[in-house]
């Protein structure tokens, strides 16, 4: 982990804190760095208890899959293909959160880009769909 | 390196018999470096008066942001009009537009009869974030909370550091100061250093007030000075409300409130250090 989150990424986490909307934010090198209450409750954990975990351990925390329950390659996680590719994108996917639950959601990511052509990381918003 | 400071207050000049000992002219700082190169930092009305010396020839100026209080003293400095010394003028760009296009707003009429234009010999460098090397001292520049593009600086030779953080709300993107270095504005810059130059413009009962404004209550300035741990400590960008007497005792409040050992030092007018 880094030192210190450049200044867009603590601004970020502040707003996604106060929203009550589920907020996911992922630092360019691929670590989940903060998720807000509204999202603990969709993941049925508290972020402190997690804490910074890299991308490629999010698989088996939350056995990601398409909706309909067939196996998910990695890069059709909105969330990973916008850190990969650096532009938004959307999709909905089914996972099981840290209390049991098989959730589907949908998943909106936007790159975090600032001046100097600086990629920051990916804040994410997901909600549950009926599917 | 040495520090002297030109001006010190914050958000607009001001003068008067209340404000003689912290001064009345707004942010800049001269950096005398090896060879005796001049960097200075912000364009404030304090640099009006700093004498370059009739020997220079090249001089570098670091703009933290473009707020008014930090460039209104740009075109009154001699050396900008003078075409026989260099002046490079290193700052943020916006999202869209350069240094130079910024600064012309307010170098252009209605504001300033003398335009940008008019300046052959003045460079824009327009400054993100990243290290860059001006006369030997090692830059390192990052955004810090404070509204628009602002940048702090981590200025470095040899072995002594300087931090200049003129405007900075640390607990912008963190209300419960002190917290994790990781996300808190500007400690990577300021970690360590022999000096760390620090807004301190609001007591503690004005910043209920003012949150979001960009600047640092007493608190929240010994937090993040405890947190980065500098050697010494210099106030800086005191509010223009603030009589000599309130920042007395400012500065009282702050030495109380410090939990580790270093040294307070009020930001006034003509003080020297030696980083």
């Amino acid at each position: 982990m880094r030192a210190q989150q450049p200044v867009e990424m603590i601004l970020l986490r502040q707003v996604a804190s106060y929203l009550t909307i589920p907020i996911w934010m992922m630092d360019s090198d691929g670590n989940l760095v903060f998720y807000n209450e509204p999202a603990e409750t969709l993941l049925g954990i508290q972020f402190d208890e997690v804490g910074p975990v890299h991308a490629d351990q999010l698989g088996e925390m939350f056995r990601i899959t398409r909706v309909n329950g067939e196996p998910m390659g990695e890069m059709e996680f909105p969330v990973l293909r916008t850190l990969a590719k650096r532009v938004p994108d959307h999709g909905e996917v089914r996972y099981c959160g840290m209390d049991g639950v098989w959730r589907d959601v949908a998943v909106s990511a936007i790159p975090v880009e600032g001046q100097g052509d600086r990629f920051m990381g990916v804040f994410a918003t997901f909600w549950e769909i009926d599917v | 390196m040495r520090v002297k400071l030109w001006g010190t207050r914050g958000s607009i000049a001001v003068s008067g018999p209340d404000t003689i000992r912290y001064g009345g002219d707004t942010s800049a700082v001269e950096l005398r470096c090896t060879g005796d190169r001049l960097l200075i930092l912000d364009g404030g009305s304090g640099i009006r008066a700093l004498d370059v010396g009739a020997d220079t020839r090249r001089v570098d100026i670091l703009l933290s942001h473009l707020h008014m209080d930090h460039v209104q003293g740009l075109p009154f400095f001699a050396p900008l009009l003078d075409p026989d010394v260099e002046v490079h003028v290193w700052g943020p760009a916006s999202t869209t537009r350069t240094l130079r296009q910024r600064i012309a707003r307010y170098l252009s009429p209605p504001l300033f009869p003398v335009r940008v234009r008019d300046l052959a010999n003045v460079m824009f460098h327009d400054v993100t974030t990243g290290e860059f090397e001006i006369a030997g001292i090692r830059v390192t520049a990052d955004l810090i909370a404070h509204p628009g593009a602002t940048l702090g600086y981590r200025l470095s030779e040899n072995s002594s550091t300087l931090a200049y953080m003129p405007d900075h709300e640390p607990s912008m993107g963190l209300p419960d100061l002190p917290s994790r270095p990781e996300w808190t504005s500007g400690y990577a810059l300021a970690e360590g250093v022999d000096v760390l130059i620090h807004d301190a413009q609001y007591n503690d009962d004005e910043y209920a007030s003012r949150v979001g404004w960009g600047h640092s209550s007493t608190s929240h300035l010994a937090a993040f000075a405890d947190m980065t741990a500098p050697r010494k400590l210099v106030t800086f960008h005191h509010d223009p409300a603030h009589t000599d007497d309130d920042l007395d005792t400012l500065h009282e409040v702050l030495a109380s409130k410090l939990k580790r050992e270093m040294e307070l030092e009020p930001g006034t007018p003509g003080l020297v250090v030696d980083v």
